[in-house]
């Protein structure tokens, strides 16, 4: 069971604490309605699956409830680094 | 000598005899033996039959690597356990051991014809001959072949034993307390740190307790291990798997050695996370292919010597040691030496180090070197060898009865491979060694191929003059692979150890191959003409030896299996005699049958008084969230369909919540209690999915928002009161709040007392009648039940269960997500179009509500049907046709989602999702159901009381 660093609480916790949420750094557009049927599948759907260093977005939900982003290696499963939600990609 | 027993030696309680049986045959043993060193004490050879062929099999290791000596334990019903390694049984007076894998017995099995027919049975068998006619796999191929092949018998009535499980934290575990174990634990005993030591044996010691000249030292190391405060010795102890972020797990077996079962667990699972691993694994040694090298005597040099001086057992009384490593001589100078008769030392090598050749001589003991063995007599023990010089192949025979195997030593890299570290081939070991680590962790000892055994010559098989597809040398005892099947393989095609491995099942039984991987690399690459370090090692993965589900389940069984959510006014309902449904892990009462009455009678009797008088509810289940902060309506507006700014204080709204993609995924009805301040409710199974997407919403796409998010679900009790009384009966219990329909209109929400208790109380219906659903604090929840219950008997007051409650809510047409929409059902086709504000900007979901796929015709559409027959009851679920009549396969355009009697409308009613269903009022649609297809009319979703006038009143 992984260990993961919550950049809210500073700790590294087991991974049954927390939850995937998905890539991280895709915004929802501020006006939906101007986005073209292209652009808006483009964010619902269209996911990068990487092999190596993968962007995610985790949640400590059974701990501080934040959302955070974490770097990931997809192929051994480690973790990079975390750091908070709105901080850049790294 | 008595039997096998020596008259010395060994670390055995000479004084301590017990009293076992085998086979329902009884023997006596010594306290400190296991079943395989007591069965050897009374000269017992065959142990079981093997896997494929039923070939007669005895021990081959002393240790967890024993691939042939598998038994069953039998304690009584429930306590059956199969596939024990004999060699790890430890016995106590009482056990009883039976035989695996063979009919009628161990010495007469009819399976044995497998051997004799071997020549039809070669690597990948099942694949090539069970393929066709393929209709007889279910019925007669795999019936037969699991009948035939196999291991124990898989206990058939529940386990009564209990398991224990925890956590365990420490800044080093060493796995593994043989002397490299021991030394490590030693070195770092005067540190701060907390240190656990486990081995799978009862003893500490490893391969030290087969060296008495190590024992006063293993005893001086045993007591100040266990005098030192910061060290944990678990003994009886397997770490079988290795984990990310230095997670090891490790059971230990608590009761399997003691003849009376106490209320102890047997087993315990430690999950330990430790700061830094030192595996000291050890090594283990490896058998010789060759003809007959499974026949029972035949066995690892290095287990007669533990038998020796371990157990005080002579695995034979005339011992022929067949070596290509010298690790071989000094085990049988050491059994000479503990007073086992020695018949001979064949070497495959055409020379050894001079001090073994003086040592032979000096004990008289007869060496013939570049000699191999080509053939054992003997089916159920060995009789003889047939030996052969290399060159000429010229040979002769010794009579013995035991062959001992020293082939060299392959590090035990298991954990390490676990935790993905890298492995590199040195070829003076022959062996794959750790390089790399992937964790904070170090191999020491024989497992990082550091051992003193001294050198060995590398060979896949001994040579032979023999007619090499007509010998069985086995290479996989487990699974029945031999040398040949590899061969095979590759001239199949076979090129990857992966798949060489999985075509012949080389490595693949429960011992995971632990003496087989290497010999078969070995013939392998031979075969394939390329070096080992170019095909590869199959990947070792958890456990490291067999575990039981018990020891993996731990607590998690019965009712411990989940958590069980109960309301407050949960212990009522039991009491009353309540039928109970688990919704999302909440136990829910479904129906409170009365004497005599079926469900279906309750439910109607349940719906007919919510209908008529009143009725009462255990609501508490739903999901409550309180929103508060300034900025609360803008949030609920961006989430929900519906418009919230609006809202007054006091009043509630039916919310509809999409995810992005468009499609519901919650709803439910919530009220403002002021400004800045909402109650929300969700579905009872929706609740913290839905707080999750809240949360999510809020913290990544609009921080800026002042809201803050807290679920209140286990704060609240809900008892809804329903049916046209209901006002009757809350009235003189309210204190601060006017019920009238005017200061109190359907939707609407009021702050005050309840019987004393303060309230929301809200005004709200699920079934259509005049309701209100009354949130108190949860402790109050169950005192208030039976306050109203009693307050409600003028009016007849009935508790109704879920399945009224859906009843009474598809009668009104109202959908249970979940149920009548499955992810992929938008407002409009849910006929919930009313509850979208269509001139907000934007809120969750809005924009794929124009997406192409979501705007075309022919989606799945919520709508009634009502069957012609009005006492047929479809079934949830069943496939709706447009004509009965068309070839099958037929196209199915939709299905029928919820499905009841109404006692109130006299007929059935159901619910469905049709293609087109909304342009399909008064159509008749078909429902094949077993037996008959069955007709129904496509309606409007609501059933009973369209206009709402019972609402409103």
């Amino acid at each position: 069971m992984i260990l993961i660093h919550c950049p809210y609480c500073d700790e590294k916790r087991p991974e049954i604490e927390f939850v995937n949420a998905g890539q991280a750094h895709i915004s929802r557009p501020l006006d939906p309605s101007s986005q073209t049927d292209e652009e808006w599948e483009a964010y619902l759907f269209i996911r990068a699956n990487p092999r190596g260093r993968h962007h995610e977005r985790w949640r400590h939900v059974y701990g501080c409830g934040r959302f955070f982003n974490a770097v990931r290696d997809t192929v051994t499963d480690k973790f990079e680094t975390t750091y908070k939600a709105g901080e850049p990609r790294r | 000598m008595t039997g096998f027993r020596l008259e010395t030696g060994g670390r055995v309680d000479r004084g301590q005899t017990v009293q076992f049986s085998f086979d329902g045959k009884s023997y006596q043993g010594l306290a400190g033996d296991t079943l395989a060193s007591a069965l050897l004490a009374n000269g017992v050879m065959l142990f079981g039959r093997s896997f494929k062929y039923h070939r007669p099999r005895g021990v081959m290791a002393a240790g967890s690597e024993e691939p042939n000596a598998l038994i069953s334990v039998d304690r009584g019903p429930g306590r059956f356990t199969p596939n024990l390694r004999a060699t790890g049984v430890e016995i106590y007076p009482g056990l009883k051991a039976v035989s695996q894998n063979r009919w009628p017995s161990l010495k007469t099995d009819f399976g044995a014809i497998n051997d004799r027919l071997g020549m039809f049975f070669p690597a990948g068998f099942y694949n090539k001959t069970f393929m066709w006619p393929r209709s007889f796999w279910d019925k007669v191929y795999e019936p037969a072949i699991r009948k035939m092949a196999g291991l124990g018998d898989a206990p058939t009535a529940e386990d009564p034993d209990h398991y224990a499980a925890t956590y365990a934290h420490c800044d080093l575990l060493i796995v593994g307390a043989g002397p490299a174990g021991i030394d490590a634990a030693l070195g770092y005993m005067d540190t701060n740190k907390r240190i656990i030591l486990v081995d799978e044996q009862d003893e500490l010691g490893g391969g030290a307790l087969a060296d008495p000249a190590l024992w006063p030292w293993l005893e001086r190391s045993h007591k100040a291990l266990i005098d030192a405060p910061n060290v944990t010795i678990l003994t009886r102890t397997t770490a079988f798997g290795y984990y990310h972020d230095n997670f090891i797990g490790v059971v230990q077996r608590l009761t399997d050695h003691l003849p009376e079962l106490g209320d102890a667990p047997r087993e315990k699972l430690l999950r330990i996370r430790a700061g830094e691993v030192v595996l000291a694994q050890g090594a283990i040694e490896r058998p010789l292919v060759f003809d007959g090298n499974d026949t029972p005597g035949v066995m690892l040099s290095s287990a007669a010597r533990i038998f020796a001086n371990r157990y005080g057992v002579a695995v034979g009384k005339a011992v022929v040691l067949m070596a290509s490593h010298d690790s071989g001589w000094h085990d049988v100078f050491a059994l000479a030496k503990a007073g086992v008769g020695i018949a001979a030392i064949i070497d495959v090598r055409e020379r050894v180090d001079s001090a073994l050749m003086h040592e032979a001589e000096r004990l008289g003991i007869a060496v013939h070197l570049n000699h191999s063995v080509m053939g054992v007599t003997g089916r159920h023990s060995v009789r003889a060898v047939q030996i052969c010089n290399n060159d000429d192949y010229l040979g002769r025979r010794i009579d013995c009865d035991a062959v001992l195997m020293a082939g060299g030593w392959t590090p035990s890299v298991h954990l390490w491979s676990h935790s993905k570290g890298s492995l590199k081939w040195r070829d003076d070991l022959g062996a794959y060694v750790p390089d790399l680590p992937n964790e904070n962790v170090v191999c020491v000892g024989g497992c990082s191929g550091d051992w003193d055994f001294g050198t060995g010559a590398i060979i896949d098989m001994l040579p032979t003059p023999k007619d090499q597809s007509r010998i069985k040398a086995f290479v996989d005892f487990q699974n029945d692979v031999t040398a040949k099947d590899i061969k095979l393989a590759v001239r199949e095609g076979f090129r990857s150890i992966e798949h060489i491995k999985r075509y012949t099942t080389n490595g693949m039984a429960t011992d995971q191959g632990k003496t087989s991987n290497l010999n078969g690399l070995q013939i392998a690459s031979s075969a394939l003409n390329k070096p080992v370090a170019d095909i590869g090692l199959t990947s070792f993965r958890p456990p490291y030896t067999p575990q039981t589900f018990g020891a993996l389940a731990g607590h998690a069984k019965g009712a411990l299996f989940q958590p069980t959510r109960t309301t407050n006014i949960d212990s009522w309902a039991q009491a009353h005699g309540a039928v109970f449904e688990l919704v999302a892990q909440w136990r829910r009462a479904r129906y409170f049958p009365q004497s005599g009455e079926d469900m279906h009678a309750a439910v109607n009797r349940e719906c007919v008084a919510v209908r008529s008088s009143v009725g009462i509810f255990d609501a508490s289940t739903l999901g409550k969230i309180e929103v508060v902060g300034p900025d609360a309506a803008e949030f609920l507006n961006r989430m929900y369909t519906n418009p919230w700014k609006a809202l007054e204080p006091g009043r509630c709204r039916y919310g509809l919540l999409l995810k992005e993609d468009g499609f519901i995924t919650d709803d439910g009805v919530s009220a403002r209690l002021a400004p800045d301040r909402f109650h929300l409710t969700t579905t009872t199974g929706g609740a913290a999915r839905v707080l999750n997407m809240m949360e999510d919403y809020l913290q990544t796409e609009w921080p800026d928002l002042d809201v803050w998010l807290t679920s209140t679900t286990e704060q609240y009790a809900v008892i809804a009161l329903q049916g046209p009384n209901a006002r009757k009966l809350l009235e003189p219990l309210v204190e601060g709040i006017d019920l009238s329909a005017e200061a109190f209109p359907h939707m609407a929400i009021r702050e005050g007392i309840i019987c004393g208790i303060p309230t929301r109380l809200f005004r709200v219906s699920f079934t259509g009648e005049l309701g209100f659903e009354i949130n108190v604090p949860t402790a109050y929840g169950l005192a208030l039940w039976q306050r109203l219950m009693a307050q409600g008997a003028q009016f007849d007051i009935t508790p109704y269960g879920t399945e009224a409650m859906h009843v009474l809510r598809a009668e009104k047409g109202f959908i249970i997500v979940g149920q009548d929409t499955d992810g992929t059902v938008t407002p409009f086709d849910a006929g919930l179009d009313w509850a979208v504000g269509k001139k907000k900007p934007d809120f969750v979901g809005k924009r794929s509500m124009a997406r192409p796929d979501i705007v075309a015709p022919g989606r799945k559409q919520l709508v009634g049907l009502l069957t012609d027959d009005p006492n047929v009851v479809l079934e949830e679920g069943a496939q709706i046709v447009a004509d009965p009549k068309q070839p099958v396969p037929m196209t199915m355009i939709g299905h029928v989602t919820s499905s009841y009697w109404s006692e109130a409308l006299g007929r059935s009613i159901a619910l469905a999702l049709v293609a087109g269903g909304h342009e399909m009022t008064g159509d008749t649609l078909h429902i094949p159901m077993p037996g008959k297809t069955h007709t129904a009319k496509v309606s409007g979703l609501v059933f009973y009381d369209p206009e709402g006038a019972r609402l409103h009143v």
